[in-house]
């Protein structure tokens, strides 16, 4: 494969484009929905109408308004229907004859797009996730190509450096500080690992990307591999995503056909594997260390750091670990350049974010935004607030491990510094929006569920810890707590989070501390010895 | 429990049963390496369906693995069964978007419906009753896999019919 | 290997590189507690009792894993460290089924030295009560899991001392129990030797030996000092 044959595919797939093409979303949130005889009730309408020659019907990713699916897009910017199904898909096709469209349609100008910024999701729901060719023609394979053939690794380190790209995992490290410890960081081997081990519930940003534009990722760990040197690379997926790992096996495949992964990528002397490794449902196999353990074929339990990944990772190799999302940005920055993706987000968040919007609001789905978008904006404009005119108690970001932000604090920033500053943090993206009817107390304690029954149980603070203010949270829901309980709770929070091992444990108490901050009302009044207890004695929610 | 005509054999096992061959294949895929083990518990319960302790001494066998660092990593994670699972399957998925519309109700209805809680099977081997950690199809919350299929807009009425349908149907077979 | 100066409370300690912050404070007697540490076997860094703070570091570090450096200070005993060693202590004494006064390791046991160091005199925690076994199939020993604190000292003796790996550890969280082999009876386990290091390397009194008295029940810990000595220095000091 060199630059003339990639050119050509570009050329093949613009010439045998037919001049209109339905596309059916057939990501997980629309399979659930019965799209894929969707799919095959349009296939047969197009073949039935004698338009097969100038329409093409195909199956993509993720076309982000996950509630109303299944979703059927004409052309990107022909219509939009949503809820369609087999009695009403063949009107679909009717429409292109001057029929009239049956299926409900939803209008491409509504703040829920109208209001987003794509880079990463630029391609779901546009291309076929699993052709190859159908990604080289939009533009994809080239930055490999020009990050081996115009660039050193040290460039390409430099270029994501400036980019000013941070860790999409959560926790916002600068990624291109890891991959320059990496590099310099002596080993016989290096490492690339791409974490898909997405747990938190209400999350599916990775595995929509995964599903819907599968070789923007592996593009983007193979340009991580040629910058720190690397030669092999994992991708850890979550078991329960079979989509997704049957489209990464596929592009995988596909990739290593053309020349684009594996021995002497593009015929130059680089070489770089990916191979799949599966998880098998443990949510602290998200952490790396664990992660790494895994992909060993050991328990997923941590190990302290430091040392850290970057020198001590896999095998005791320097080990460069980041998120799906991390690398989906960096095809774009390579091509586009530092300055390009700066420009977008803030001065200390650049470039986009994926979230989950979920939730009691209008618009459940995918939701990319600049980073540094208020918090309002991406729940009442793109989301369009709750349902029936309810009102936002709280927004639920970061999963297990962040916190709750109330209603008063919507006007606040989405970066990882203004959301730390109110309590919570940007975690990989889920975003639970929460209406007035919801118990605080409650959701605190179904995190803390969470993170019991997902702790390895290697440290005695994340194991006992959990399970003792597990049982605290369940007596105050009962309102069979005291005071003394509540204290007692407090301490075991802090306690909890200052001597855990790993981070599971360190922010195990965040969505209950965050509660306590905003909600202490809710907790309050339902001790025993609080004099507005007996009103709320029966565990009716109070509001 | 460990068989001592297992070790004389280089391939398969004294059962003679097929499954043995295909998994040691995937074995032999993996090079017999010890970080492989997770790939290959997924193998084998994808051939047998769950993971019995002659089939664990088997891997542990073929892997040169101590039999206890085996079951250690197939009681870790929550993917990899010991116990037989039932005819069919009913996944209610707890994640949070499905916790906020009502999942903890659907859970109640199976109980009431079947008397089995999470994790369990019925007495007859007809239903397992599973929880999820969320399966990511959040936007059409509340969520449930009956049998592979992913269902959404789940009522507390969908659910019950669904596991009735399926005891009436195994009490008629 | 070269040799680094730091601080430990208040106080200069020179250590060789490549040490931990645990071996270089025990060797000039500041003592850190522990619970899962067993010197010449691999760390664990589970039990969190011998975290102490390091200036200049956001976290609390676990002193059997970190290793030293030149001009590193470090605290090992402060207030709120000797409260959240209290608070281990506590957990771990609400989670098992822990009664002293009954236990053949009774004045021979690490936990309750830890918990009248800590000052650990009533338990502000709730009890579980957990459900668990014993098992007493093997004919020198026994295990009684009410008293497992889930250290992995057993497990790391066996397999790193011993060779024999046969204890692991199963499941997760709040349902972690020490396994021989397939989790099947101590007696019926075709791995292991009886060599008993697991016996000698168990702080408490899960792991005993049969028939012997409350008296009688010696970790022998110095026996397990002197085969790693022996095997890793080739050095016979008995």
């Amino acid at each position: 494969m060199d630059l003339t044959e990639l050119e050509n595919i570009v050329t093949k797939e613009a010439a045998d484009r037919k001049p209109c093409e339905i596309r059916c979303c057939i990501a997980a949130g629309c399979l659930s929905a019965n799209s894929n005889d969707v799919l095959s009730t349009l296939r047969t309408a197009v073949e039935d109408s004698g338009m097969a020659d100038r329409v093409n019907v195909v199956g993509v990713g993720c076309m982000r308004l996950c509630s109303q699916g299944p979703l059927v897009g004409v052309d990107i910017d022909g219509p939009l229907y949503c809820r369609v199904t087999t009695d009403n898909a063949s009107s679909i096709v009717a429409t292109l004859n001057g029929g009239q469209g049956e299926a409900e349609t939803f209008e491409r100008e509504d703040p829920f797009f109208a209001k987003q910024t794509s880079l990463i999701l630029k391609n779901c729901g546009c291309i076929d996730p699993e052709r190859i060719e159908s990604y080289i023609a939009t533009g994809g394979y080239r930055a490999l190509h020009q990050a081996l053939f115009e660039l050193a690794p040290s460039d390409v380190i430099e270029t994501v450096t400036r980019s000013g790209l941070r860790g999409r995992g959560g926790a916002g490290y600068p990624t291109g500080v890891k991959w320059a410890t990496v590099a310099k960081n002596s080993g016989e081997r290096r490492f690339v690992v791409c974490n898909a081990d997405e747990g938190d519930p209400g999350a599916f940003m990775n595995r929509s990307v995964l599903e819907s534009d599968p070789h923007r990722v592996l593009e983007g760990m193979a340009i991580a591999g040629f910058a720190i040197g690397a030669n092999q690379g994992y991708i850890y997926v979550r078991g329960e995503y079979t989509l997704a790992i049957e489209r990464l096996n596929k592009a995988i495949k596909q990739a290593g056909r053309m020349g684009l992964l594996g021995t002497g990528v593009f015929s130059s002397p680089f070489d770089f594997r990916i191979d799949v490794r599966i998880g098998a449902g443990a949510f602290v196999c998200g952490e790396e260390t664990a992660l790494m353990a895994s992909i060993m074929g050991q328990r997923g339990t941590p190990t302290p750091r430091p040392p850290y990944p970057a020198e001590h990772g896999l095998w005791g190799m320097p080990t460069l670990l980041n998120n799906v999302e991390t690398f989906a940005n960096v095809p774009d920055i390579i091509r586009n350049g530092a300055e390009w993706f700066a420009e977008i987000g803030t001065p200390q968040s650049t470039g986009t974010k994926v979230f989950c919007l979920t939730g009691n609001v209008v618009h459940n789905g995918l939701v990319e935004v600049p980073l540094g978008t208020p918090l309002r904006t991406i729940v009442e404009e793109i989301g369009g607030g709750v349902p029936n005119g309810g009102q936002i108690k709280a927004v639920q970001t970061g999963g297990p491990s962040g916190g709750c932000i109330p209603q008063e604090h919507l006007d606040s920033p989405v970066d990882y510094e203004s959301l730390g500053k109110i309590g919570s943090i940007m975690g990989s993206g889920g975003m639970i929006v929460m209406d007035d009817q919801t118990d605080m107390v409650d959701v605190a304690r179904y995190f803390m569920e969470f993170c019991m029954d997902e702790s390895c149980g290697k440290c005695i603070p994340c194991r006992a810890g959990t399970v003792q203010m597990k049982q605290l949270l369940s007596r105050i829901v009962d309102g069979s707590a005291n005071r003394a309980d509540l204290e007692r709770l407090e301490k075991l929070c802090d306690m909890v989070s200052r001597t855990s091992l790993c981070g599971l444990g360190q922010t195990a108490p965040n969505p209950t501390v965050s509660t306590l901050r905003y909600f202490r009302d809710e907790y309050e009044s339902r001790l025993i010895d609080s004099t507005t207890a007996k009103a709320n004695s029966n565990g009716a929610t109070c509001q | 429990m460990v068989n001592q005509q297992t070790s004389k054999q280089t391939a398969g096992h004294p059962s003679g049963d097929k499954r043995f061959k295909l998994l040691e294949v995937a074995m032999k895929r993996h090079q017999y390496r010890h970080d492989a083990l997770i790939e290959v518990l997924h193998k084998a319960q994808e051939l047998f369906g769950y993971l019995e302790d002659d089939l664990l001494y088997f891997v542990s066998k073929r892997l040169k693995l101590p039999p206890s660092r085996v079951y250690g990593v197939a009681t870790f994670y929550h993917f990899f069964t010991l116990k037989p699972k039932g005819r069919h399957s009913c996944v209610v998925c707890t994640g949070t978007a499905c916790f906020v519309k009502g999942a903890d109700e659907l859970l109640e209805c199976v109980r009431d419906e079947i008397g089995i809680s999470p994790g369990e099977t019925t007495g007859d081997g007809g239903v397992s009753l599973l929880t999820a950690r969320c399966i990511g199809a959040c936007g059409n919350a509340p969520v449930v896999v009956y049998d592979e299929e992913i269902v959404g807009h789940q009522t507390n009425e969908d659910i019950r019919s669904q596991v009735k349908g399926w005891t009436i149907g195994s009490d008629g077979a | 290997m070269s040799v680094v100066t730091l601080t430990i409370n208040d106080q200069l300690v020179s250590a060789s590189s490549g040490e931990t912050i645990l071996q270089a404070a025990r060797s000039v007697g500041i003592d850190i507690p522990t619970l899962c540490y067993v010197e010449g076997l691999t760390a664990h860094g589970g039990c969190r009792m011998c975290l102490v703070e390091v200036e200049g570091a956001r976290q609390l570090q676990p002193a059997c894993f970190l290793n030293v450096n030149e001009g590193m200070t470090i605290r090992t005993e402060t207030d709120q460290l000797r409260e959240y060693r209290k608070m281990i202590v506590e957990l771990l004494l609400a989670e098992g089924n822990h009664t002293c006064s009954i236990c053949v390791a009774n004045n021979n046991c690490e936990l309750q030295d830890a918990a009248v160091e800590m000052g650990v005199d009533h338990e502000r925690l709730e009890y579980t009560y957990p459900q668990r076994e014993v098992d007493v199939s093997h004919e020198r020993f026994g295990v009684d899991h009410n008293r497992c604190i889930l250290c992995t000292r057993c497990v790391r003796v066996c397999d790193e001392l011993e060779g024999a790996h046969t204890w692991d550890i199963s499941g997760r969280g709040a349902n972690l129990k020490m396994i021989t082999d397939m989790n099947q009876p101590w007696g019926e386990s075709p791995t292991c030797t009886s060599c008993g290091k697991c016996f000698m390397a168990c702080p408490t009194g899960a792991i005993f030996q049969k028939g012997s008295t409350a008296s009688e029940l010696d970790h022998n810990r110095a026996k397990l000092d002197f085969l790693i000595n022996a095997r890793e220095n080739q050095l016979w000091e008995l």
